[in-house]
């Protein structure tokens, strides 16, 4: 089995989890950055619609390495997609496949069920909840918390940050919230 | 040649340490100024990290309803065994003083406890358990050819641009 092949498969958890844990000394000894994703949204609000809102008006060049970064994560989207696709189907849980059979989901051939995110179904209730509505809390939500999975839960803790803990623990109640008892309403939309 | 001394504006109810250069305990810091390309770096991160995130399913949204439905251990090994090796690597950077490439020491902030922490913390995960994303693997999502997701980043930034329009009247 030649090298594309064997990266071409999915990962597991032991590899990818600790190559992420490693972004953390990487990013930290390139230049002294914190890992962070979401404050990229920020930037993003500052460079184009700054509003003369206090919040945004700060020297957002100087944190332009976080841009590069996240047009990085992008290009790396593309790559693996590209040439370092998965050869065999997703493996789902069967109990899951179930669940979501029964709330109407049909497509199970990619990362992403496209019967929901896709451009043809934006402008369905269904799409709007899926993309608009979870898009908005993503971003304030990750804002008013101050960081996201990766600012909070990979960096904050691995800083040993109380305050971190308790914002990974909402992190997943809003989470299991959402994902057993309000995601199978937006579905039966 | 003229140096420029840029005063940071000191914000009171900074909660967001994620942005430097709004740290108001940053100040005896001595943040190097560099030509733009020297951010190249952080693209090649970048890069690996979202090929990462693609290879490792993290962007799927399957996965993320798997974990929140307790269906799989995947995303629990991936963030759990990430958070070992992170604090690790703090310990080390810690423990043997590691400067960055350019010689400065590395400065790690902590982080102070506000109620956004529970509120906005509570309404991301809301958001990551509908789009399947959190902030990195959009961009990811969208990369791999899952486009719709740009209107999901939109509306992010759109929910960040409300935050801050809005910060003052939210509790913290």
């Amino acid at each position: 089995m030649n090298f594309i092949e064997w990266i071409s498969r999915p990962w597991p958890w032991w590899i990818a989890g600790p190559l992420i844990g490693l972004v953390v000394p990487a990013l930290l000894i390139a230049g002294n950055k914190s890992f962070g994703v979401s404050s990229s949204l920020r930037h993003i609000c500052a460079a184009c619609f700054p509003s003369d809102i206090p919040f945004f008006k700060y020297n957002w060049k100087k944190e332009a390495w976080n841009l590069f970064f996240v047009f990085g994560i992008l290009v790396g989207g593309f790559i693996a997609a590209t040439w370092l696709k998965n050869p065999d189907p997703i493996r789902i849980n069967p109990s899951l496949v179930s669940e979501l059979q029964k709330d109407g989901v049909k497509d199970f051939s990619a990362l992403m069920p496209t019967d929901l995110f896709s451009w043809r179904n934006l402008l369905t209730m269904k799409g709007i909840m899926l993309t608009v509505v979870g898009g908005f809390l993503v971003g304030f939500g990750t804002r008013y918390a101050g960081g996201c999975t990766s600012g909070h839960a990979i960096m904050g803790i691995s800083n040993l940050q109380w305050p971190s803990v308790v914002a990974t623990c909402c992190f997943m109640i809003g989470g299991f919230v959402m994902a057993n008892l309000i995601l199978p309403l937006i579905l039966k939309l | 040649m003229e140096t420029v001394t840029k005063k940071v504006r000191v914000v009171d109810t900074n909660t967001d340490f994620e942005v430097r250069s709004l740290d108001t305990t940053s100040l005896n810091e001595s943040e190097l100024q560099h030509p733009w390309w020297y951010n190249l770096k952080y693209l090649v991160a970048g890069i690996l990290f979202g090929i990462l995130l693609v290879k490792a399913e993290i962007i799927s949204w399957f996965r993320i309803q798997e974990m929140f439905r307790l269906q799989s251990f995947h995303m629990y090994g991936v963030i759990g065994s990430a958070i070992v090796v992170g604090i690790i690597s703090i310990w080390i950077i810690k423990k043997f003083r590691i400067k960055t490439i350019y010689g400065e020491g590395i400065v790690l902030r902590s982080k102070k406890f506000h109620k956004g922490q529970v509120y906005g913390g509570t309404l991301f995960g809301l958001g990551w358990a509908i789009t399947g994303a959190c902030p990195g693997p959009l961009f990811a999502q969208i990369g791999a050819g899952f486009t719709v997701v740009l209107i999901t980043l939109l509306s992010a930034v759109g929910g960040t641009w409300f935050y801050g329009r809005w910060r003052e009247k939210l509790p913290h």
